[in-house]
Parts: structure tokens; C-alpha cells; sequence
């Protein structure tokens, strides 16, 4: 599904590279989370698959195509869940959802079904046309989710979903991804809670200095060091547990 | 097309829910044209209602004082006060009290009427119609000064106005007292009109006409077009704003992972804010005609002209959006777009000819204008109000405002595509 080859990215005014020659396949039907501490490198993968920014080199295909052949054809099969809201304050929630979904071709009253269909189901029926500057953090990111799922993606990116959001919100936001991964959706995601990604990925890959340590289910690698009771513990193995604050 | 026409909808109600920022958008210009033409409309009127008042010290209380008197009495722009003393005068002017103080010194016709006799008598010498020939007293004569204090503050047109003004006075009443002196050589009859003093060459101002009716331009049909514009073009600072915005909430970024293309999401914009700009436009329109008969300015004349005065608003709005979505597209924060949308508005008016005619620009500027967007759209606007043209003499403007916006809005998606391609 996802083939990346030798993908490397250096960002101009830095010295080193923040994603550095990565190779990655992920299957179809997978549900992967890109883990590693600050700066690793995962917002940096995720926004080069989801055609953000330019790798300085390498490649990649999803679904066999690629950004520079088949763009727009590209866009309408996956979505992205960007980490900031990215949403317009001053609209309610269903014109947001109006207007994105709008730009995926949709219309009509397929449009605006998806829409109610989907705020019901993550607890927003009842807030549709309240303004999203009124909102909780939980429930934008709710509706961030919505905004990228409206036209039934192949691959769903999703850049920290849960971060800062009430458990109820997390709960709702991962049991919604699930539902979606078994209707045959991809899911990429990156997080810095383990213990959620030890759940809810099927595989993972720990990422650090823009490279790849370690791939596998999360069971795997927890069994590969005898010391760790989980994930977290094999991440703290693995990358150490000195701050990597950056600026 | 259901993605433009959803972009458009996005846009009126973003446009919609920001009730500060439509008032902005709306009351400002108005304010703005009302405001200027009030200032201004003094200088349009041949009735002056505003008279500058002058200091006036008369030293030499003769004929000739009396006639630079009554001559600027006579234009009605001034309000002449009288002072005994040049020191009075000049401190009130130089202290920024007055605008100017006139001294005329003393005996100032006296010796004018002295000089001229000497000169007349001397030339009937030569032609020997002088019984004897005069002893020459001109060394006797001394030369006479007006002076004129102005104060600083006084911008230079002013000061040429009056200096030419009164330099035609004194050459009048020279001219008239030779032609007196001759007569009193030559008659002794004061009565006989021999000469005609009065000038043999005057001016006649011919101006367009629609009809019977001569086009006269005032205050309104001059500040109307001119602010207007100004007004058109300030919507690049909220449309440049509303661009950055979407950058810093991150849903730029969002529409750049779907599949729409960077001139579907500008169309949207260009739809709502062209639709500003005609509203703008009628309402300046509705101003000029309505309530500036209110506030005792004259009324805008638009009767037969509304439709190719909103083709011109049409052209002109395309060509201040085009530079809009430009600016919005390079610029970065609203720290950026916001002050550079502004002054470079205030660089293009003044280029344009909005705060001072073109011609009387230096050479250089006046090519540099015909590079400004608003002098295009100010022709074509003035071509409509004051030289009662048709569309097809508008087609040159309309054309190059047409241009400009197709180009900034061609390098706004060619800059967009090259800064995020992948």
C-alpha cells in the first residue's frame, strides 16, 4: 500500500537531517503508528506522505501513485488529520464540515448524510451549528477527524489525534478509528501516548534522529527485550531518557 | 464548479460573521469620501464661502495701494484686515497666525506716476513734441518694494498665486498710468477717451458638454471617483488578512492536501470581494447623490452613467484584488500584509494622480504613474464623469486593469505552486 524508498528530508538552516534515507512498507489494512520522541522525525514523514513538503530526496508510493504524477488523484484517496485544529473558528461545525467535504467533490445530500452521520456518531449531533470557536479541545479535534474522513479515505494520516483531549474525547476518536480501519481504511498515526499505541496499532515503528530503530507489532517488540513490560518501556530502552527538547 | 461556488459560500460567511470587520469595510470608505470632499470642496468653488484672511499694511495710501486694494477685494478670496505697522504684521505671519501680510511702502504711487511722466515726457522729447527737454530726475527716483511675509507653513502654489496675482495688479495700473500721462500730454481734455485701457485679450474656458448642457466639474464629480478608488483598492489589506489568517489556523494547510486547485480557493475570494467592492462602489454612488446635497456639497451628477461607472468599479475591484490575493499569498503574518497592504495603497493613489494631478508631477513620476493601477482606473472614471465618453473610449483602461489583475493573480499561483511543490 505504502512503499517509501530512501526518503530523506533536511530542512534549510538545519544541520542535520530530520527524516534521513527511510525505508518503509506498510500494508494495506494496517493500522501503524510512527512513534519517537520530539523531533524524531515523525510530522516530518508524515507531512512528505501527505504532500506537505518535498523530500530533499528518495521516494514513495501509496497506492502505486505518487505526488508528481497523479496528484489530485492521490489527494481524494487519503486524508489527513493535520495536528492543529485547522478549522474556521467563526463557522459552525457543519459548515466547516460543508466546505471541506465540498472539496473532495462531494455535494448534496450524499454531503450533507456523511456529515450528520458522522457527528452523530462522535457525540457532535447536538453541536452542529454551534460555532467551532465555542468548542472544547475534544471536540475540535473531533471535527478535525470528521473534516478528513468525509470522503471515505484509503489512507487516513493523522498527526497526534489525541493530543489534549479529555479521555471521553480520546476514547470516542479511537474506537471511530478502529471502526474505520475494519471498513478497510489504512491508518497512519503518530503519538507520544504508548500505552494508546500499544492497543490500538497493529504495527509500529520507533523513530529517532530521522531514522528508524525498530518495526514490528507492538508485541513482538515488547517480547524482543525481556526487561520491558511494554511499549514504553521498550522506547525508553531505545531512545534513552534524556529530554530532547528542541527549538 | 461546486467546489468555486462552495469556496465563494465559505467566504460570505466568514465575511458575514465578522461584524466588525464589515463595518470597517463599508463605513470607513464612506467616511473617508465624506470627509475628503467637505476638506476639498472649498478649493472647487468659484464662490468663495472660505476666505483666507490677510494682513494689509499700506504705507502709501495713493491710488496705486487703493487699486491693489479693490483687486483683491474683488477676487473674494480674501479677508483683508489692516495694520498700521510692517513689525505687527510680520510677527502675526511669521507666528503662523496669518498666511500672509501684504506692506506697501510709501509713496509708492507718487513716485510711479513721477517715473512714468519722466518717461512719457522724455519720449514726446525725442519725437520732439516737448517744447524743452525735461532735466533728468530719474536718479532721483527710488525704487519701490512690495513685501510680501508669508508663512512658512505656506505651501508654494499659494505664494506663486499671489505674487503673480499681485504682479498682474501693478502692471495693470502701470499700464494705466502711461496711458494717462500720454493723454494729458497730448489733451487737455481729461474726458477724451483716446486710449482704451481695458485688455484687448481675455479668456474664454470652453468646457464639454452633454447636450445643451456644459459639463462642469466640482468637488464632487472630482473627489467622488478619486476616493473611491482609494477606497476600492484598501480591500487588498482585510483580503490579505483574511489569506494570512488561514494560514496561521492551519486550514490552508488543510486545502493544500485536498484535491482542489489554488485558483478554486482564490476564485471564492475574488467572487466576495469583487461583491464588496460593487456594493462599496453604490454606496459612495448613493452618497454623493443623496446626502451630499444634505451637507450643502453639490449633488454627484450619475444620471445616464451608472452603468459603465460600475464597469469601471468592476475593473478596478478585479485589479485591487488581484494585488489582494498577491500580497496575501507572499505574505507570511498579518504583521506583514496588514501595513505593506496599506501604504503601498497610499504609494499607488499618489502615483495614481488621487492626491496631486499627474501633470503637475515631475517628468519622471508622471511615467511612473501610468504604471499605477488607479491612474487607469481613475481616467476611466474621470472619462465617464467629466468627458462624457463611452465604452468604447474606456476599453484602453479597462483592458490594462483587466491585465493587472490576470497577472498578479498568475504570479499568486505560480509563487503558491512553487513554494509547496512536491
Amino acid at each position: 500500500m505504502i512503499q517509501i524508498s530512501h526518503l530523506s528530508k533536511k530542512y534549510k538552516n538545519n544541520e542535520d537531517y530530520s527524516v534521513m534515507d527511510l525505508d518503509l512498507k506498510i500494508d494495506e489494512g494496517e493500522i501503524f503508528g510512527l512513534l519517537g520522541p520530539n523531533g524524531a522525525g515523525k510530522t516530518t514523514l508524515i507531512s512528505m506522505l501527505s504532500s506537505l513538503i518535498k523530500p530533499t530526496s528518495g521516494s514513495f508510493t501509496i497506492n502505486g501513485l505518487t505526488f508528481q504524477k497523479n496528484a489530485n488523484q492521490l489527494k481524494q484517496i487519503i486524508g489527513i488529520v493535520p495536528q492543529e485544529y485547522a478549522l474556521y473558528p467563526t463557522l459552525t461545525a457543519y459548515e466547516n464540515l460543508y466546505y471541506l467535504g465540498s472539496m473532495y467533490g462531494l455535494k448534496g445530500k450524499q454531503l450533507k448524510e456523511k456529515i450528520n452521520f458522522h457527528l452523530e456518531v462522535l457525540g457532535l449531533g447536538k453541536f452542529s451549528n454551534k460555532k467551532l470557536d465555542t468548542f472544547s479541545g475534544g471536540m475540535k479535534r473531533r471535527v478535525n477527524l470528521i473534516a478528513s474522513i468525509l470522503h471515505d479515505p484509503k489512507v487516513l494520516f493523522l498527526d497526534e489525534p489525541t493530543v489534549g483531549v479529555d479521555v471521553q474525547s480520546k476514547n470516542v476518536i479511537i474506537e471511530n478509528l478502529k471502526k474505520l480501519n475494519t471498513q478497510g481504511t489504512t491508518i497512519i498515526y503518530t503519538s507520544h501516548h504508548l500505552n494508546e499505541a500499544e492497543q490500538f496499532c497493529t504495527k509500529v515503528a520507533i523513530i529517532d534522529h530521522g531514522r528508524i530503530i525498530i518495526e514490528g507489532a507492538p508485541n513482538n517488540l515488547i517480547s524482543q527485550y525481556p526487561e520491558s513490560h511494554n511499549l514504553e518501556d521498550v522506547f525508553l530502552t531505545l531512545t534513552g531518557k534524556a529530554l530532547r527538547d528542541h527549538a | 464548479m461546486h467546489k468555486l461556488w462552495a469556496s465563494t459560500y465559505k467566504e460570505l460567511l466568514l465575511l458575514s460573521r465578522d461584524i466588525g470587520g464589515l463595518a470597517i469595510l463599508f463605513v470607513m470608505p464612506l467616511v473617508l469620501v465624506v470627509t475628503i470632499t467637505l476638506i476639498q470642496d472649498s478649493t472647487f468653488r468659484s464662490i468663495n464661502e472660505n476666505k483666507i484672511p490677510i494682513l494689509w499694511v499700506d504705507y502709501d495710501k495713493g491710488e496705486v495701494s487703493k487699486n491693489i486694494y479693490d483687486g483683491l477685494a474683488e477676487s473674494k478670496s480674501f479677508n483683508i484686515i489692516g495694520k498700521e505697522s510692517d513689525s505687527e504684521a510680520k510677527e502675526l505671519v511669521f507666528k503662523g497666525k496669518y498666511q500672509l501680510a501684504i506692506v506697501i511702502p510709501a509713496n509708492l504711487s507718487s513716485e510711479l506716476e513721477k517715473k512714468v511722466n519722466l518717461n512719457v515726457e522724455g519720449l514726446l522729447s525725442k519725437f520732439g513734441l516737448e517744447e524743452e527737454t525735461p532735466p533728468s530726475h530719474k536718479s532721483d527716483l527710488e525704487k519701490k518694494e512690495v513685501i510680501l511675509y508669508f508663512d512658512p507653513a505656506t505651501q508654494m502654489s499659494f505664494k506663486n498665486s499671489i505674487k503673480n496675482g499681485i504682479d498682474k495688479m501693478i502692471f495693470k495700473i502701470e499700464t494705466q498710468t502711461i496711458y494717462k500721462a500720454f493723454q494729458s500730454q497730448i489733451t487737455d481734455d481729461e474726458t477724451e477717451a483716446i486710449f482704451d485701457t481695458e485688455s484687448f485679450i481675455t479668456f474664454k474656458e470652453v468646457t464639454p458638454n452633454i447636450g445643451n448642457n456644459e459639463i462642469i466639474p466640482n468637488s464632487v464629480q472630482h473627489n467622488v471617483p478619486a476616493w473611491t478608488l482609494f477606497a476600492i483598492f484598501f480591500i487588498i489589506v482585510p483580503l490579505s488578512i483574511n489569506m494570512v489568517k488561514e494560514k496561521s489556523q492551519g486550514t490552508f494547510v488543510r486545502l493544500r492536501t485536498n484535491p482542489v486547485s489554488y485558483l478554486t480557493v482564490l476564485g471564492g475570494k475574488t467572487v466576495i470581494y469583487l461583491a464588496v467592492c460593487l456594493i462599496q462602489f453604490g454606496l459612495m454612488l448613493g452618497i454623493g447623490v443623496y446626502l451630499f446635497p444634505v451637507l450643502g456639497l453639490p449633488s454627484l451628477d450619475v444620471s445616464g452613467k451608472i452603468p459603465l461607472l460600475f464597469l469601471v468599479a468592476l475593473f478596478a475591484g478585479l485589479a485591487a484584488i488581484g494585488l489582494g490575493l498577491l500580497l496575501g499569498t507572499i505574505a507570511r503574518t498579518q504583521e506583514q500584509s496588514a501595513p505593506f497592504g496599506a501604504t503601498f495603497v497610499v504609494i499607488l493613489a499618489a502615483l495614481g494622480g488621487v492626491w496631486v494631478p499627474v501633470f503637475i508631477m515631475p517628468k519622471f513620476m508622471q511615467t511612473l504613474s501610468n504604471l499605477s493601477p488607479m491612474n487607469w482606473g481613475l481616467n476611466a472614471f474621470y472619462d465617464v464623469f467629466l468627458r462624457d465618453a463611452g465604452i468604447l473610449d474606456l476599453i484602453p483602461e479597462l483592458t490594462l486593469l483587466f491585465l493587472f489583475f490576470v497577472i498578479t493573480t498568475a504570479i499568486s499561483i505560480v509563487y503558491n505552486e512553487r513554494k509547496n511543490a512536491v
